[in-house]
């Protein structure tokens, strides 16, 4: 027999081969060029946020590929690839970049936000929706959606999104207060999220006569676990990125990888236990950066911020635009009154969190959150794609009405980043809210800023109140004494911030001198 | 404790203190207290003893400066009272939008700052005093030629009229984008 003798061919394809990487490649190619051409029509990203602009090419660009492919498709954003690709890079770039102090002397109001605040709403939230479902005003089959299924939707709607509130928040430079108290609050929710997400689902699974008193006790303990767990895990892996990094001298260029693969892996390391994996980033970020910097090159530094920022900024485009694309499939179960309902619950029990706890958190605080303050903070309550993630992650089989859930949460998403990210610029000039400068500190300011630091922990000292100067006073001795003699390849001794500043600003002397004076060298 | 204080503190002179400093009578009686524990003698004053026996205090560097405020008034007394006590402390005070802010005002904030560095009391910041605090604030693992650079830079910055020193006007220019009314500010437990 005459076997089919194969010639060797001068060209071929063979795409399947490379499909995957390609297809995603194509896809940071298109979210790229799309970011780039807002940026060229100036007029269009002064009326909307760039986070409605990506979505409305996503939405296109679904629209083109069911046209075309005519399958049902679910668009490439997975809640896998989600929060284990495109989550990470941002989160680790907003808790790197964390102004700890800030951070820090707000944190009670920002707890008392993430935690209560966020508990009040998934209660209240899920109690007001379920409580309209008993009436029929849904219809009369979801009557019978169980009290627990809503609770499981409250829990993921409730929640304020890190990514569209830094993608809006960036915008419109709010004051730093402000600003810092909505974003710590949409970081450290997660963990609430998390534990009230996974309670209810365990619990609809279960189904509610089987749920007996300690299983709602060991949520409340699982909180603690989640919370704390994720917190030590990140504070852990931030203090050993500062250890690694003392000995990198000698390999400058892999000093970058040691940042981004050692807050990876805390990360990861929080989600195997299911503890919190965005406070597990944002805390391993806090902690590394200031040990890090101290110890690796200026330009390992130079790469360190650049590429945080473009991996974060991307995976910011890219979330929007698949939120988009995910928009369109046919899996959807439109609901009118539940739909409206949820809006109106989730902006309503927002605003009324927000005077209660700002009422209770205003007792405490030397900064009182003004009237104005108050509603940016309700109106800066927006939901994004974690909720969208979280509602894709319920199982069909269980929850019968996931398919309603998750168009909720997509009108949810699309009604708080299109009106209220619109809104929200041209309201903040209204209202006329303090909004922030931009600034490096100079000399001066840098050591009378610490000489008044110093000053104010030692009258708490004496009014033998544990204020939060007392309480830095003490971290930074402790910090100085036993940590950064271990950490740091070079330890200077105490306030490197005065030789940071210092060495700043020579500098920049010397190159502005270089600049004028180039014939000279 | 609470008891004993407020039998030793008279009415009238819980008025004129809250007068004088702006405090109101729970939060005086509280500082009295606090007073009273820190006053080992009983004698109704306070030695710079008294102050350093604080331990957070003694180890802060800026300790010694922070307790010599407290005598600033008149150097050669070396005994506090309880209203010249809550004069100091007064300066503390959160900044009340349409109140009278004597003590606490931005400027009497910033002037407390000010006499930090101010050994001499001649209304300047010299090149040697500010090289002072930056040793005890940086500590000594620093060379004496990098502090001595950083201090020149830092008069050189905010020096306008070419004397080699700030004074109290360059100093609050030089501030003028920091919130000292937060920086300095204390909220007293009532």
């Amino acid at each position: 027999s005459e076997a089919e003798v194969k010639h060797f061919e001068f060209a071929s394809i063979e795409f399947h081969r490379v499909e995957t990487p390609f297809i995603i490649g194509l896809w940071i190619f298109c979210a790229s060029l799309a970011k780039i051409g807002f940026h060229m029509a100036p007029k269009l990203s002064e009326i909307f946020p760039e986070s409605c602009l990506l979505i409305v090419v996503g939405v296109v660009i679904g629209v083109i590929l069911v046209h075309v492919t005519d399958s049902v498709h679910m668009s490439p954003l997975t809640p896998d690839t989600f929060f284990f690709y495109m989550l990470p890079p941002i989160i680790l770039d907003a808790g790197y970049f964390m102004p700890n102090r800030l951070f820090f002397d707000h944190l009670g109001t920002i707890l008392l936000f993430a935690v209560v605040g966020t508990i009040f709403n998934t209660l209240t939230i899920g109690a007001s929706l379920w409580a309209v479902t008993t009436t029929g005003l849904f219809g009369e089959e979801e009557k019978f959606i169980p009290a627990l299924d809503m609770f499981l939707f409250a829990a993921l709607i409730s929640a304020v999104d890190p990514v569209a509130v830094l993608a809006v928040f960036e915008e419109i430079h709010v004051n730093e207060i402000l600003y810092i108290v909505v974003f710590g609050e949409s970081l450290l929710n997660d963990a609430v999220t998390v534990v009230l997400y996974h309670m209810f689902e365990s619990y609809s699974e279960m189904g509610s006569d089987k749920i007996v008193y300690m299983d709602v006790v060991a949520g409340c303990g699982n909180f603690f676990v989640v919370a704390i767990g994720g917190t030590v895990i990140g504070v852990i892996w931030g203090f050993a990125t500062g250890f690694v990094t003392r000995f990198t001298h000698e390999v400058r260029v892999i000093e970058p990888i040691f940042i981004f693969v050692m807050a990876y892996l805390a990360y990861l390391c929080a989600e195997i236990f299911h503890m919190s994996g965005i406070l597990a980033i944002t805390f391993c970020g806090i902690t590394m950066k200031n040990y890090v910097e101290a110890n690796i090159s200026h330009k390992s530094h130079t790469t360190i911020k650049y590429t945080m920022k473009m991996l974060s900024s991307s995976s910011e485009t890219i979330i929007f635009m698949f939120l988009g694309v995910a928009t369109v499939n046919k899996l959807h179960t439109w609901n009118t009154w539940f739909v409206v309902l949820t809006i109106i619950f989730c902006s309503a029990y927002r605003a009324i969190g927000v005077i209660v706890l700002t009422a209770i958190a205003n007792r405490f605080r030397l900064h009182q959150l003004s009237k104005v303050e108050k509603f940016v903070m309700s109106y800066g309550g927006l939901r994004g794609a974690v909720a969208f993630a979280l509602v894709r992650l319920i199982n069909p089989k269980v929850v019968k009405y996931q398919s309603m859930f998750m168009t909720t949460t997509i009108a949810v998403v699309y009604f708080t980043v299109f009106f209220q990210g619109i809104t929200i610029k041209p309201l903040v000039k209204i209202l006329n809210v303090k909004t922030a400068e931009k600034r490096k500190p100079t000399m001066n300011e840098r050591i009378h800023e610490k000489l008044m630091d110093h000053l104010m922990a030692g009258v708490e000292d004496i009014l033998g109140h544990h204020g939060n100067y007392h309480v830095r006073d003490r971290f930074k001795r402790f910090d100085n004494k036993y940590i950064r003699p271990y950490l740091l390849r070079n330890y200077q001794g105490a306030e490197p911030k005065i030789l940071e500043t210092y060495s700043k600003l020579a500098m920049r002397d010397a190159m502005e001198f270089m600049r004028r004076n180039a014939s000279t060298i | 404790m609470g008891n004993r204080s407020s039998l030793m503190l008279r009415e009238e002179e819980i008025a004129q203190i809250q007068q004088e400093t702006g405090f109101t009578p729970n939060q005086i009686e509280r500082l009295y207290s606090r007073f009273t524990s820190l006053d080992r003698g009983d004698c109704g004053t306070l030695s710079r003893d008294d102050f350093l026996r604080i331990p957070e205090l003694a180890i802060n560097p800026l300790g010694e400066r922070i307790v010599n405020s407290f005598f600033q008034d008149d150097m050669y007394n070396d005994r506090v009272n309880f209203r010249q006590f809550m004069n100091v402390l007064a300066h503390f005070r959160p900044v009340k939008k349409n109140k009278d802010n004597r003590l606490n005002s931005r400027e009497a904030k910033l002037k407390f700052a000010f006499k930090m560095y101010d050994l001499d009391n001649d209304d300047l910041i010299s090149r040697d005093e500010l090289l002072a605090i930056l040793h005890m604030m940086v500590g000594a693992n620093i060379s004496e030629e990098q502090l001595t650079s950083i201090a020149e830079r830092t008069i050189l910055e905010a020096d306008e009229d070419g004397d080699q020193m700030i004074s109290f006007e360059e100093f609050c220019k030089a501030l003028q984008r920091t919130d000292v009314e937060q920086k300095m500010s204390i909220r007293f437990l009532n």
